[in-house]
């Protein structure tokens, strides 16, 4: 693939193939498979934080009209793959074990799902759950972070392995801050923040034979859920079907199997029929995972004239009492800038709380708020902008991995952004700048991401009339994952769009891994790739045998099509797909291939970087804060489907604005129950918050990292997001805001 | 759910009877909060008594005020001509509130009569004493940022939380009720009350009483309005504070004045004594400065609401800024 591939002069963004589905309602989401003699089944959660239950009073329950059955540890059938040693068979999320639902008495969380209540229809169950008297044996939980920070702990990972990421990390001198001509040293926290997708969490459960399972599941890895469950149900893994064709967002908690999951299954056996099972948004926030509250200290050591001496980092972040829940805080830090001189501690810290999960960005997000922030508080004590501060610890290989980059394209990112935010009109001094009662304020923030790259099969059938259909087990939780193969493929073959389809989400369709961690595009892309490849060369080989000389010694790159005519160099070979397939007596040629990360990732540190500028306004005197225009940088290699990878930046920097000055998932620590769980109460930016998104992408392709050239978008959209916009707050106020989310409380 | 009665009446009369003999029986309109109340089994209502089709939808003007009908839909009343040219502070305040799906949905009853956003309140696994009475107030010594900094009660520190009360106890309206033996007059000020010992009791409702209308006087503040709320996002969130606020001018000096506070009380907070310190004084910084610094006396902070005690203050010079032109 070249380098003009995506960007040749007629090349049209596509609109979302999927798109009349899903604003029609057409596209048909975990929860809306009607399946005949279904039963719906609702979830009680624990009222206490730590403890055993005591008794279940279900009488009144199941005999509330047309249930059919009260599950909980009391009568739940065994689950087969249950360990009676505190082991469950699905794969942790780090190191631990996962929640065995309905397995014994222990309540180990708030709001942990304890009682399945299953009825003919829906309003049944939730009535009859109301029913159910539990009593608890209240023991003392804890739940509380910064109270508990002391007790925090090296996760096993980096305990087992001195080079795992969770691992105590020290690159030069391990006291050079101490001695740097400029010390500068704050905490920073991070609330619980909540993913919130639009689609709650749902699945419906279906045994079609005693051994065989299937799961219509709000995912994001087929693979892993068919696993997960043929494990947990000592079943062979091609009895158990996962379908998750649509998902209506996710964010990271669709990236693990959560208790409600087993809950549904349990109950599906239990009452042999089909069973739907839908989270309340509350329980989104306590059964599905979320982004962990992280405590942070950061010193960074710098000379007068803005050369980095020392960087110390530590964060403390929470997990569950089952599970090492582990993330990237710290990574951004040891590899973004050319400090001779970097420490990281990284603890977690086991709380009465259910396990976090990856949410978007993960730890790098977390990470970057403390670091750039930081960059932007040491740019201000010496004087320097903030961009400067940065180029001139601009690293040109990792630092971290002592390895040349892949690609790294940040100057163009700097001086773009600085463009199109209108840079040069901010002012060193905070505080300088109004817009009639309103300070002005500009801040910018840094983000990377690993261009990770996994293992992806695609099936590709091409038939006489040129109709592309493939075939991948890859999910598509809302970036347009179809849209972009099919732009792939269509730029490889020069088969029309809409000639090509590309089915997903589904376990039996070939392997792919999880729709996370920004892999997508350069795992399934590359293998979409392969495969149009290799049907171009079955097309040349029977070409070649039938005599037609021209390709005797053709190469798949230099096949094009022209609708259904083959074209050799740009030239018409006078060939049509119809007749040559005939002339082979088939009806169409197919193929399956794998394609996977090579050996340059043992070479190169391959990463996307990101870069986002904020212009905000702030009342002085009310605290309201208004995000007046956010600009988006990115080099993350080839640019694959540009309009659904702008909207991916747009939704980022949105969720950014949330991270920054919005969402807080509090608890009340005395109860150990959050109090904000609602979409109320839990704010999450609405229209009114969010202002224009300017995007830029770079758009070079990395073709070390993989064929397609394309480094990965998900993540590096919202890291850098939310200290960009606590560091304008700070040039327009003067106020340092360290504890997210900025609310008016804490700038009047 | 718990499953309950429903009716759905065509006149006041069938409504009011609709709720006799039945402590638990409740009227149902736009249904925005009872809902949610419900599902949340905060509430079990045994019966609805569905009052969408009884004719009280009108805005009119009359004998020297505007009526507004109970059942008048909270958009309706926002885009009305005769409110939005006679009373801008109460339309204004209507559209700081909810979103535009809720506001179509919402009614003027129903928003007087909505239930506060305590957390406390929605959860049934925490105390609350104003959903059931002897069972504490989880806020007191929990998370209370949301919560009242003036006439508090040791058993409720809850707010009210609508906007446009806030802007209706301003303009001195009454608010009309029917019940069993006929019609009365509450003045707004009066309608809802302070928690005291009987947190679980938001207003001065009679039992099987109904609202039937609200009615402003006609006055002269609709030159010089302003209603300002802050919140924590821009849009479709509950106040931290919000302030209505109301100035008949005579040249540069206040003829009159009329203010209000939301996200402060268990009822929309009336400042008298500051709309006094405004009377016959200029429209400056300074007036606005010295009434807002009296209109704060008597404020009480928790432990994540002192910040209110700055706010407070500030946004009520700001809402008379706004409503003397000076910004």
């Amino acid at each position: 693939m070249n380098e003009a591939f995506f960007d040749k002069k007629d090349y049209k963004p596509l609109d979302r193939v999927d798109g009349r589905l899903k604003v029609t309602g057409a596209a048909k989401y975990s929860a809306e498979y009607a399946l005949p003699n279904m039963a719906y089944a609702v979830l009680i959660g624990s009222r206490i934080a730590k403890g055993t239950i005591k008794s279940i009073d279900s009488k009144a329950a199941e005999r509330a009209p047309d249930v059919l059955a009260v599950i909980s540890y009391v009568n739940a059938i065994k689950v087969p793959g249950y360990q009676p040693k505190g082991k469950h068979p699905s794969e942790p999320s780090t190191q631990g074990q996962p929640l065995r639902v309905f397995f014994d008495n222990k309540i180990v969380s708030n709001d942990q799902p304890i009682v399945a209540v299953v009825a003919t229809s829906f309003e049944k169950a939730r009535h009859a759950a109301t029913l159910v008297k539990i009593q608890y044996n209240k023991e003392q939980h804890m739940t509380d972070l910064e109270a508990n920070a002391a007790k925090a702990v090296l996760p096993a990972s980096g305990k087992k392995n001195p080079k795992s990421p969770t691992a105590d990390y020290d690159r030069g001198e391990k006291n050079a801050f101490e001695s740097a001509p400029v010390k500068f040293e704050a905490e920073y926290v991070l609330p619980t923040e909540v993913h919130n997708p639009m689609e709650l969490q749902s699945i419906t459960a279906h045994w079609e034979a005693d051994d065989k399972l299937t799961v219509y599941d709000k995912v994001q890895g087929t693979k892993m859920t068919q696993k997960n469950f043929a494990k947990e149900w000592n079943l062979p893994e091609e009895n158990v079907k996962c379908i998750a064709t649509f998902v209506g967002g996710a964010f990271g908690n669709g990236l693990h199997n959560w208790p409600h999951e087993t809950a549904a299954i349990i109950a599906a056996k239990q009452v042999k029929r089909p069973v739907k099972l839908v989270l309340t948004r509350e329980q989104m926030f306590t059964m599905v995972g979320y982004r962990p509250r992280t405590w942070q200290k950061i010193q960074v050591g710098a000379t007068k004239d803005g050369k980095l001496v020392a960087i110390n980092h530590h964060s403390v972040g929470q997990t569950s009492s089952y599970e090492e829940f582990t993330e990237s805080t710290l990574q951004q830090t040891r590899m973004m800038y050319a400090s001779p001189n970097v420490s990281t501690r990284y603890r977690i810290l086991p709380l009465n709380l259910a396990t976090p999960i990856w949410m978007r960005g993960p730890g790098e997000a977390t990470g970057a708020f403390a670091l750039e922030s930081a960059m932007d508080e040491v740019a201000h004590e010496i004087g320097m902008d903030p961009i400067d501060f940065r180029l001139a610890n601009y690293t040109e290989s990792d630092p971290d991995k002592n390895m040349p980059w892949s690609t790294k394209y940040m100057r163009e990112c700097y001086e773009e952004g600085k463009k199109r935010i209108g840079w040069e009109n901010r002012k060193l001094k905070p505080g300088s700048l109004r817009d009639g009662e309103w300070l002005v304020g500009y801040g910018m923030g840094t983000g990377t991401f690993g261009a990770n790259r996994n293992a992806a099969t695609v099936h590709a059938e091409l038939d006489s009339d040129g109709n592309l259909v493939m075939h991948c087990a890859i999910t598509d939780i809302g970036p347009g994952t179809g849209t972009a193969m099919v732009q792939i493929a269509s730029n490889t073959t020069g088969l029309p769009t809409e000639k090509i389809t590309f089915h997903l989400g589904n376990s039996t369709f070939p392997n792919a891994g999880l729709q996370g961690g920004s892999s997508t595009v350069n795992s399934v892309g590359p293998a979409v790739l392969a495969a149009c490849n290799a049907l171009k060369e079955q097309l040349i080989t029977m070409a070649a045998g039938k005599g037609n000389a021209a390709f005797t010694s053709a190469k798949p790159d230099d096949l094009m099509f022209d609708k259904t005519e083959i074209q050799l160099g740009g030239k018409s070979a006078k060939l049509t797909l119809g007749d040559l397939l005939k002339q082979n007596n088939i009806d169409k040629i197919e193929t399956t291939n794998e394609s996977k990360p090579d050996e340059n990732r043992n070479k190169y540190s391959m990463n996307a970087f990101s870069m986002h500028f904020a212009m905000v306004h702030v009342h002085p005197f009310t605290g309201q804060v208004r995000v007046k225009k956010i600009v988006c940088c990115a080099d993350a290699g080839t640019i694959v489907s540009p309009k659904t990878a702008a909207s991916q930046m747009i939704g980022g920097a949105t969720g950014g604005i949330g991270m920054a000055l919005t969402e807080d998932a509090m608890m009340d620590h005395r109860f150990g129950r959050y109090i904000t769980k609602d979409l109320a109460d839990y704010h999450v930016p609405v229209h009114a918050d969010v202002p224009e998104i300017d995007v830029y992408f770079v758009n070079k392709p990395d073709l070390l990292a993989d064929p397609v050239g394309s480094k990965g978008l998900g993540e590096i959209a919202i890291i850098g997001v939310a200290p960009a916009i606590a560091n304008a707050v700070f040039n327009a106020t003067g106020k340092r805001i360290r504890e997210l989310p900025i609310t008016p409380d804490k700038l009047i | 759910m718990i499953q309950f009665q429903y009716e759905r009446v065509t006149t006041a009369k069938a409504a009011i009877s609709g709720l006799a003999n039945n402590s638990n029986a409740r009227f149902i309109a736009g249904g925005t909060n009872l809902v949610d109340l419900m599902k949340r089994n905060v509430t079990a209502p045994t019966k609805l008594v569905d009052i969408n089709m009884v004719p009280l939808k009108d805005i009119q003007q009359q004998n020297g005020k505007t009526s507004i009908g109970a059942l008048a839909l909270n958009s309706a009343v926002a885009d009305n001509k005769l409110i939005i040219e006679k009373h801008p502070l109460l339309s204004q305040a209507l559209n700081a509130g909810a979103s535009a799906q809720i506001r179509n949905m919402a009614t003027v009853g129903g928003n007087m009569m909505q239930r506060t956003r305590c957390p406390y309140f929605y959860d049934t696994a925490l105390p609350c004493n104003k959903r059931e009475p002897g069972s504490g107030c989880g806020a007191l010594q929990g998370l209370n940022r949301m919560h009242a900094i003036f006439g508090t009660s040791d058993k409720c520190i809850a707010v009210h939380p609508s906007d446009m009360c806030i802007a209706l106890v301003a303009l001195d309206a009454s608010v009309v009720v029917a019940g069993p033996k006929g019609e009365r007059r509450i003045p707004f000020e009066e309608f809802h009350r302070l928690p005291g010992n009987q947190p679980e009791k938001d207003n001065t409702l009679q039992n099987n009483e109904m609202i039937i209308s609200v009615e402003i006087p006609d006055n002269a503040f609709n030159k010089n309005a302003h209603y300002m709320k802050v919140r924590d996002r821009a849009s479709y969130a509950f106040a931290l504070v919000s302030v209505a606020a109301a100035l008949h001018m005579d040249g540069k000096v206040i003829k009159e004045a009329r203010l209000a506070m939301g996200g402060v009380a268990h009822k929309p907070w009336r400042l008298k004594e500051a709309e006094q310190a405004l009377a016959g004084k200029p429209a400056t910084e300074e007036t606005f400065r010295q009434a807002a610094k009296i209109a704060m006396q008597g404020a009480k902070a928790f432990k994540y609401n002192a910040f209110k005690l700055k706010l407070g203050p500030n946004v009520i010079v700001e809402a008379l800024k706004n409503a003397a032109g000076l910004v």
